[in-house]
């Protein structure tokens, strides 16, 4: 067995089986240092992650895994999201005598989602999400006094138990199909089979995807986990499991045989979700919430590369420098809202400026890259997008998206302008030097992709999956 | 270099005053100065080294910046960017100098400005299209938070509306841009390549769809009746000098967009369409002209007649794109009108914005029927308000009478029933500001405007340097027209 392929998700794995035997053992004061231990983990996991870059993509382990630029690349965001999230956290968990746990469960929630980004193999599929749904549900319920906490914990759970059933359901009727969970047998057989039969585990998987990515129908988790969910964990959960989840879905529909209607449906749920989020958006009072279906309008932009991914060879760069923007600048974003201790009310941003010039700097630039505004990052993400629908003919899509973006402008600007046209209200608390670091990292991240954006797409135009459309 | 210069000594003033805490108000002002001023300098000296007989586009810098998707930082000048770009700059320091209540954030003020500064000379000098809309783009950034922060009435809601209209608006160029970009292979943002290879020809439906989009949302910044509705509403809540810059700068862009962009890269296309605009533009001109008469706000009625103006100027465009004639001289002739227009508009407009902002600060209203008998009071400043509103409604002799003179001539030779009902907006126009003046300024003074100051020095300074620039362009337009016509045959005629 070629074990060295899996370096990144062994040493994950081991990360988080320290951590919980350190948690278990070590008195309350020193469990901040379990933080350090997934810090360690996470940086040898990304250096391995890193190392496996340039080779030619090919599949491992009996063809169940890819190593090929897509994973990788989703596997550097996951890490890096959740490098940003246990770096915000030690500030965040410091009231919480027994937090250790946390820590390991963040790793586990990775090592899902790793999983999903390079599973070829529906049975692999369905152990990535699942691992990555069960270390998620305690993560967003950790505060167990707050009851907006257990609240998003359970929806987000009963959710998951639905959408991840219908996933398994979809995974087992396409096994009856062709007889096999290989995604190249699936490729060869599915193109004889019942076209209902496939359609309906098309629609099943497609669900159980919805839900890690947010997207319409299982997206109803996510704005109350942005708001009730600890700070870092709804960062986290904002982004990477719509990474791993774009891929993985990606991957999926090139297995689907050509004239399947599954573009046309995807494409409705693109459009479904954007609008749905962006509207919903536009009355939240909250700002932890708005942030959080605006990112359930974020994975109908991302939809739409998934739409063509079929018919254009640039549709996988645009998807993942799309999501690699998203997830610089919604990081950012959070970390700018942890750092103010998570406060949420719009109200309570009232002239922030005054006080925090610098956060709310960070925080205006976070949101004008979720727009779009060039020359950030979130500019040409989006413009890839645009660029490939058009091209590959679906116009109407990307006019729609453009008429979202509008909309989704209305609701960043209402947050700029509270923070900087309102009076000021109140003294205003921080966290401490762990989140203020976090924050200029984040921001400088976000500006440093901007700037060498060059670089993103020449290592991008070449990317391609592994295995069975190749 | 000299053009990268002009847009990079604005943006490195903004930086710096953004980043010092420790600068007074004073000091904050005299950097903003500065640094506009020697942007201003940047381009006259590239005007002077500019070769009328010379390539159309000069002074070309090009740097890699995204080689890959085919965007590099490109800029340079033809002689309408130069003219409009340096009339911008001119308007900027005019802006800068001008007195106004920062409320205690003079650094923001300044460097909100000097951003603008840098954007607004960034749309008139790009030529990568992809740079173009960046810069496009993020000149709203920047009056959002004018009208936003230092605006008066309901600051808030007229920036939002400022933004969301006209991103609406560029959303559409957006679209617009990446079919063009599409249709060219090997894909680039080249401007230079655009003009020379005219993609669109000939393509039909597609290039309809494109022309349809680029107009749009280029109409949108215009404003072309009916989508300026956005316009009075800024207008209003803007703080003069930021009016001053939205009415003679930001407007131009939508213009200059139609320049730049159809007129030059789908020219058969604009052909097609080109009555269609013209109309388009006569009603603008006749309604801007028509609702200016009714307004009773000063600042909203000023609003209104660059709705008017902006109508003569992409009359002349439309003009310049008519291909049923093969005399390129009468469309060169409209194409130089247009962009006189664009200048004098810029000039005129931005004195009478600047000149509200005067009337604000001294009483704060923009009601006429607050104002009468102030030519005694305040003589200077009638004397400046009468040049500039003659000036705007063509008196021969000043800035706006060349550029509508010349527009007229050329839509005479081609649409002449266009012409005979535009001449009327400019009668319209005429009662427009001579109703105006006579409600400011004759009549009897009431008794609240006893304490009525008169313009300070450094109020008719700036005024009268704008004022000198129109005076100049009516009596001795020479040097203006020379720059022009040389890049409008070349845009016209040259392919």
């Amino acid at each position: 067995m070629p074990v060295g392929d899996l370096l990144p998700e062994i040493i994950l794995l081991l990360g988080a089986v320290i951590i919980v035997l350190f948690a278990a053992f070590a008195p309350h004061e020193r469990q901040t240092w379990a933080a350090g231990l997934a810090l360690v983990t996470l940086a040898a996991a990304m250096a391995f992650a890193v190392a496996q870059w340039g080779a030619s993509p090919r599949l491992t382990f009996s063809g169940v895994w890819a190593l090929d630029g897509p994973a990788i690349v989703a596997k550097w965001l996951i890490l890096l999201s959740g490098a940003i999230a246990v770096l915000l956290s030690p500030d965040w968990m410091r009231s919480d005598p027994r937090h250790g746990e946390y820590y390991a469960l963040c790793l586990f929630a990775l090592l899902g989602m790793l999983m999903m980004a390079s599973a070829t193999d529906s049975m692999e599929l369905v152990v990535g999400v699942l691992l990555s749904s069960t270390a998620s549900y305690p993560l967003v319920a950790y505060h167990r006094g707050f009851p907006p906490a257990l609240e998003a914990g359970m929806k987000y759970f009963l959710i998951g138990a639905l959408t991840n059933a219908l996933l398994v359901i979809g995974v087992v009727v396409l096994f009856g199909l062709v007889g096999d969970t290989d995604y190249r047998r699936l490729a060869e057989a599915l193109g004889e089979a019942d076209p209902w039969a496939l359609s309906l585990a098309t629609a099943c998987v497609v669900i159980g995807l919805s839900f890690k990515l947010a997207a319409f129908p299982g997206h109803a988790w996510m704005p109350d986990t942005a708001q009730g969910a600890p700070a870092p964990i709804a960062a986290l959960l904002s982004v990477a499991p719509k990474v791993a989840a774009a891929v993985a879905l990606a991957r999926f529909v090139t297995v689907l045989p050509p004239g399947q209607v599954w573009p046309a449906v995807v494409a409705g749920i693109a459009v479904v979700t954007m609008t749905l989020g962006n509207l919903a958006a536009l009355q939240q009072s909250d700002v932890r919430r708005l942030l959080g279906w605006s990112s359930v309008s974020q994975s109908g932009y991302a939809l739409m590369a998934v739409v063509v991914v079929g018919s254009d060879a640039r549709a996988l760069p645009a998807l993942l420098i799309f999501l690699g923007s998203y997830v610089l600048a919604n990081l950012t974003a959070f970390a700018v809202v942890t750092h103010l201790r998570g406060r949420t009310e719009l109200t309570d941003y009232h002239g922030l400026t005054r006080s925090q010039p610098l956060a709310v700097a960070i925080l205006i630039v976070a949101l004008l890259s979720l727009v779009g505004i060039p020359p950030l990052i979130g500019f040409f993400g989006k413009f890839l997008l645009f660029e490939v629908t058009i091209d590959a003919g679906y116009t109407w899509l990307a006019v729609i998206a453009a008429l979202n973006t509008l909309v989704s402008l209305f609701y960043y600007l209402r947050v700029i302008a509270a923070t900087m046209f309102k009076p000021a209200r109140g003294a205003v608390h921080v966290l401490g030097g762990w989140s203020w670091v976090t924050l200029l990292a984040s921001v400088g991240l976000l500006l440093v992709v901007s700037l060498g954006v060059e670089g993103g797409l020449a290592m991008m135009s070449a990317l391609s999956f592994a295995g069975p459309s190749a | 270099m000299i053009l990268t210069t002009a847009l990079a000594v604005p943006l490195l003033g903004a930086v710096a005053l953004a980043g010092s805490t420790r600068w007074s108000d004073a000091r904050a002002r005299q950097v903003a100065v500065i640094a506009a001023v020697l942007s201003l300098l940047a381009l006259v000296v590239a005007w002077v080294g500019f070769e009328p007989a010379g390539p159309l586009f000069q002074h070309v810098d090009e740097l890699r910046w995204v080689p890959s998707l085919g965007v590099a930082y490109r800029v340079g000048v033809d002689g309408i960017a130069l003219s409009v770009a340096t009339m911008s700059a001119l308007l900027f320091v005019a802006a800068i100098v001008y007195p106004m209540d920062t409320r205690g954030e003079s650094r923001q003020y300044y460097a909100w400005l000097l951003f603008l500064q840098a954007v607004s000379l960034g749309v008139f000098l790009a030529l990568d299209l992809l740079l173009f809309y960046v810069f496009f783009d993020l000149t709203l950034v920047g009056m959002y938070f004018l009208i936003g922060r230092w605006g008066h009435g309901a600051p808030q809601a007229s920036a939002l509306k400022f933004f969301l209209y006209t991103f609406a608006g560029s959303l559409l160029l957006l679209l617009a841009i990446i079919g063009l970009y599409l249709s060219l292979d090997p894909h680039t943002f080249d401007m230079r390549v655009l003009i020379e290879q005219q993609p669109m020809a000939g393509k039909g439906l597609y290039a309809g769809l494109v022309f349809l989009a680029l107009m749009l949302g280029l109409a949108i910044k215009t404003p072309l009746v009916p989508l300026h509705t956005w316009l009075p509403q800024a207008h209003v809540d803007a703080p003069g000098p930021a009016s001053a810059i939205l009415a003679g700068v930001l407007l131009k862009m939508g213009t200059y967009g139609m320049i730049r962009l159809p007129l030059a890269m789908l020219q058969e296309t604009f052909a097609r369409y080109a009555l269609t605009v013209a109309v388009i533009a006569l009603v603008a001109i006749l309604y801007g002209a028509l609702v200016a008469l009714g307004q009773r706000n000063l600042k909203r009625r000023i609003a209104y007649t660059s709705i008017n103006h902006m109508g003569y100027t992409v009359l002349g465009i439309a003009v310049a794109a008519a291909a049923f004639t093969d005399d390129s001289l009468v469309r060169q002739l409209a194409l130089t009108g247009a962009t006189v227009e664009m200048v004098a508009h810029g000039l005129i407009t931005g004195a009478l914005f600047l000149i509200c902002g005067s009337f604000w600060q001294r009483t704060g209203e923009y009601d006429l029927d607050h104002y009468g008998g102030l030519a005694s009071q305040a003589p200077l400043l009638t004397g400046f308000t009468a040049l500039a509103a003659f000036a705007s409604l063509g008196m021969p002799g000043l800035a706006g009478f060349v550029a509508e003179f010349q527009v007229f001539a050329g839509t005479f030779a081609i649409y002449p029933w266009l012409a005979v009902l535009g001449v009327v907006g400019i009668l319209i126009t005429a009662a427009v500001f001579l109703d105006m003046l006579r409600r400011l300024f004759f009549g009897r003074l009431p008794v609240h405007l006893g304490q009525f100051v008169e313009l300070t020095r450094r109020e008719w300074s700036v005024l009268g340097v704008l004022s000198l620039g129109i005076v100049v362009i009516g009596v001795a337009p020479r040097f203006l027209l020379t720059l022009i016509e040389a890049s409008a045959g070349l845009l016209v005629g040259g392919h």
